[in-house]
Order: structure tokens, then sequence, then C-alpha cells
């Protein structure tokens, strides 16, 4: 898969789902790119570092999301 | 005079050594055990720039009340083999974190980090940068991935080891560095390595894939020594029960009726061992370390799926490999971890550890994925279940068969 074909996939679905979900697995975006694991890493690791996606994670478990999406711990107490 | 009243939490600070440091990360631990309740919040995405692991997000809930602690996030720093330091390293990481950070550290964490507890988030690239520029030193990880891997001493000090912890440790460390900074596995995964079965680094407890040193050929006697032992002349477990008159050193009750698969006995002032038997337990070997030392037929054995009691109880490692070469380029071992990796990559759910999909899906297909033939080894207990389910490939002809061939010889 084209990694513009990819990144476009990606950000499409997220956007989809904004409205419920804002952080997921890494099995998720894999199933959404229909691509094995090790092949789904190398394109989101590309995805985070043109920032297209962020990480997030709880310190035991990490997630994936579109940046500034989603409540984030610190942000909480300035809304 | 401390900026909040801490009347529950003042005993802490006498003595020689007071506990905590910060004004306000008392005032935090106060008031939650005033209100018996946590005021940390822990998760987000602070890191730094493109490592997803290293860094845990930390928060006060009363950043009002508490502004020193607003934001408290932890940094785990990958410790060195072993975890030899020269004085000027930790004291150099010290005065950096000091400089850049709370000034409170956790030598080490669970996982064998070092901890750096408390920061802010515009100090996070800063103490990055310093780390990895100044002092060589890189992350450790945290999250969905390849966490720090950790190791004994090894051959460095200790007489037991049958490979050297510290040079696999390493190489696997830079060779999985993607695992370990950017995660993409289902939850985290740990290596350890025991350079043998005393296990001081427990990796047999508390890791996905448990490396543990061991030799295949016999126990090397040096019976002149043994009858040292009898004779009293030598204490046994090296002196280290010392403490109290346990009477004089009996061989029988304390060294071959203690061998757990009895493969040994003391005959004639001999000491003689039955290898085929022998477990490596070590048992002996720690009571009688000038007459007893491992074989010279060295390596290591993997087992796999260890894991804390969070979901479902603690569980230990399962035997996978009994015997494999610990030899650079370590390409056997390799193959076995990410035949290891593709399947669990693959199969496991989101937060299930390995041991758990090994129980999930089995053993047995855990050796079907890893491609290693079942040995005696592999059986815990005898089978529960009578009935043998064939796959097709194992069976001749398969599934399907010619009916007109067979109704030549049977009638309907």
């Amino acid at each position: 898969m084209e990694y513009e074909e990819a990144k476009q996939l990606i950000v499409e679905k997220l956007t989809k789902k904004l409205k419920t979900k804002s952080k997921f697995y890494f099995n998720d975006l894999s199933k959404i790119l229909g691509l094995k694991p090790r092949e789904a890493k190398k394109i989101v690791n590309r995805l985070i570092q043109d920032q297209v996606l962020e990480y997030w994670s709880s310190g035991s478990t990490s997630m994936y999301g579109l940046p500034g999406t989603g409540k984030q711990a610190s942000a909480e107490h300035e809304e | 005079m401390a900026k909040h009243a801490t009347p529950l939490l003042d005993q802490l600070e006498s003595g020689p050594w007071p506990s905590f440091v910060l004004d306000d990360l008392l005032g935090v631990l106060e008031l939650s055990y005033k209100h018996g309740r946590t005021h940390w919040k822990h998760g987000g995405i602070v890191g730094v720039f493109g490592y997803g692991g290293g860094v845990i997000g930390r928060y006060c809930d009363q950043p009002e009340m508490f502004p020193g602690v607003a934001h408290f996030h932890t940094m785990r720093v990958a410790q060195p083999g072993g975890k030899y330091y020269t004085t000027e390293y930790l004291k150099n990481i010290c005065d950096l974190w000091e400089f850049r950070g709370s000034g409170v550290t956790n030598m080490h964490g669970s996982t064998g980090d070092i901890i750096f507890i408390g920061t802010s988030t515009p100090q996070l690239e800063e103490v990055f940068y310093e780390l990895t520029h100044t002092f060589g030193q890189d992350l450790g990880g945290s999250g969905s991935n390849l966490r720090t891997p950790s190791d004994c001493i090894g051959s460095s000090r200790c007489e037991y080891a049958c490979y050297d912890t510290q040079a696999i440790c390493y190489d696997l460390t830079q060779e999985y560095q993607d695992e370990l900074h950017r995660p993409a596995f289902p939850y985290k995964f740990k290596f350890k390595f025991d350079g043998c079965p005393n296990g001081c680094v427990a990796a047999i407890a508390r890791s996905d894939i448990s490396f543990v040193g061991t030799w295949k050929d016999d126990i090397k006697i040096d019976q002149e020594a043994v009858a040292g032992y009898v004779g009293g002349e030598f204490a046994p477990n090296a002196g280290a029960h010392s403490g109290r008159d346990w009477g004089a050193f009996d061989i029988e009750k304390e060294v071959t009726g203690l061998c757990p698969t009895n493969c040994m006995k003391y005959e004639n002032g001999k000491l003689l061992i039955n290898t085929k038997e022998c477990t490596r337990c070590m048992h002996c070997i720690n009571v009688m370390p000038r007459a007893l030392h491992i074989g010279d037929d060295r390596g290591c054995s993997m087992l796999v799926g260890a894991k804390a009691p969070i979901l479902d109880g603690a569980q230990m490692s399962s035997l996978l490999v009994p015997f494999i070469k610990v030899e650079e380029p370590y390409d056997e071992i390799k193959e076995v971890i990410e035949n290891i990796w593709d399947w669990w990559m693959e199969e496991g759910k989101n937060r299930e550890r390995l041991g758990e999909l090994i129980k999930r899906q089995g053993f047995q297909k855990l050796l079907e994925m890893t491609n290693i033939k079942p040995v005696p080894q592999h059986v815990q207990e005898p089978r529960h279940n009578p009935y043998i389910f064939w796959n097709e490939d194992e069976v001749e002809g398969g599934w399907d068969r010619d009916i007109n061939e067979f109704r030549k010889y049977h009638q309907r």
C-alpha cells in the first residue's frame, strides 16, 4: 500500500469514529490498513513522524490518535 | 516554615534520611491521607519526539493548591547491563535530574530502569537531549512495547554464569530498538537474562521470554573438596548461614537428601551424580561451591509467558527451548523471538500478555508457530483429554477420499 493512500485511509476512518473514540489500539490501525502488523508498523511509524498521528500512553498501554483530539489529562482543567 | 501543614506526615521527615523533600509533594500526600483517595492521574500524550515510550505522564488533580507538582512526569532511563555504574556517571545524571526534574529517583524500577520521578512537560526534551548527547544514555521502555531488557551480572563477577548475559542483553537491546521505542505490541513485553538457574533477576517469574543459563554435560566434581566439606574444613554455602550453630555438616541431609530428582548419592566417600536425571536446580552447587561446578557445555533455556497477577493470577514461564547455544550473532535465538512476536502481534488481543495468549490458544499452537518439535520437556503432566484431534495435513490422504475406489471393496 502506498503511504499517501494509507495516510488518507487512516485519517478518514479515525475522523469518522471521532464522535465515539479518540484513541486507537495499534491493532485497530493495522485492521484499517488491512496489513500484517509488521507492515502496518512501518506506515504507522511514518505517520507519527509526520505528526499525522500522535502517541498516547497510560504508562502500561499505548494507543494512537489524531493530534489534538480527545481529552488529555493535562487539558482537563483548562476547559 | 513548611508551605503546607502536614501533621500526618511529619514523622516521615524525622531521622537521618527524610523520606520526602518537596513541599508540594508532601502536601498532595497529606491531602490523599485526609481524603482517603489519590490526587494523581496518569497517562497522556507527553513524550519525547519519535519515542512512544520512556515517559509516563503524571498530573496532580489539585494543580492550584500544589503548583510545584501540577506536572510530575516519570522518565524511565535504560539501565546498563548488570547495573554497573561509575560514580561519575551517577553524579552526572543526579545533577541533571536535580536541575531539570524533582531530584527524586528510584533505583531501580521493577523492570530495572533508573526511574526519574517528577518533571514538567517542557523539561522532557531537555532531559532527553542531555541524556543522549552528553551521557550516551537512552530512555527505557514503557507502554505497549519491548521493555528495557534486564540481566544479572553474569560472567563479569559470577562463576555460575552459563553465558554472557550482558553481551546478549546489549545485543538484543540494540537489535530491537524499534520495538523498544515505538509501541506496536498488544501490551508490554519483557526479556530477562539469568546466567544460571539461581535466577538473580527472577526471569522465570516476570518476563515474557526468560533466558536461564544451563549446561548439558556433567556437574564437575572435586571429590577432595567434597571430603573437605564433609570433614568440616569448608563452611557450607560459603558461610552464608553461619549466623547460628546448625551442628556439623551432614551431606546426606543437606545435599543429597534435598536433591529434587534424587539424582545423587554419597557412597564410600564419593559423591555421584546421575546427570540424566539432574534438573540443574543449583542446590548442591550452592551448598558446596568449592567442590561442584557447572558443566562446560553451556547455553541457556528459553522459557515463555511469565506475568504478574493482574489478570487470572500470576504465571511462571513455561519451557519452550530446553537448550540453545548463546553465541553471537544469536541468530537462532532471534528466530524464536521473532516467530513468537509474529504470532502474538497477529493473534494477541489488546492488553493480552504472551502468557495469556498461550493459555487461550494452547502451548501446542505456540510450538506450531515457532516451528519447534514437541519434546518430553514440554510435557508437564499426562493429558486429561482422551481424544486426539488430527489436522488434515497430519492424516494420509487428508479428508478427501475417492468414493468409487471405496465402493469397489465395500458394499452399500
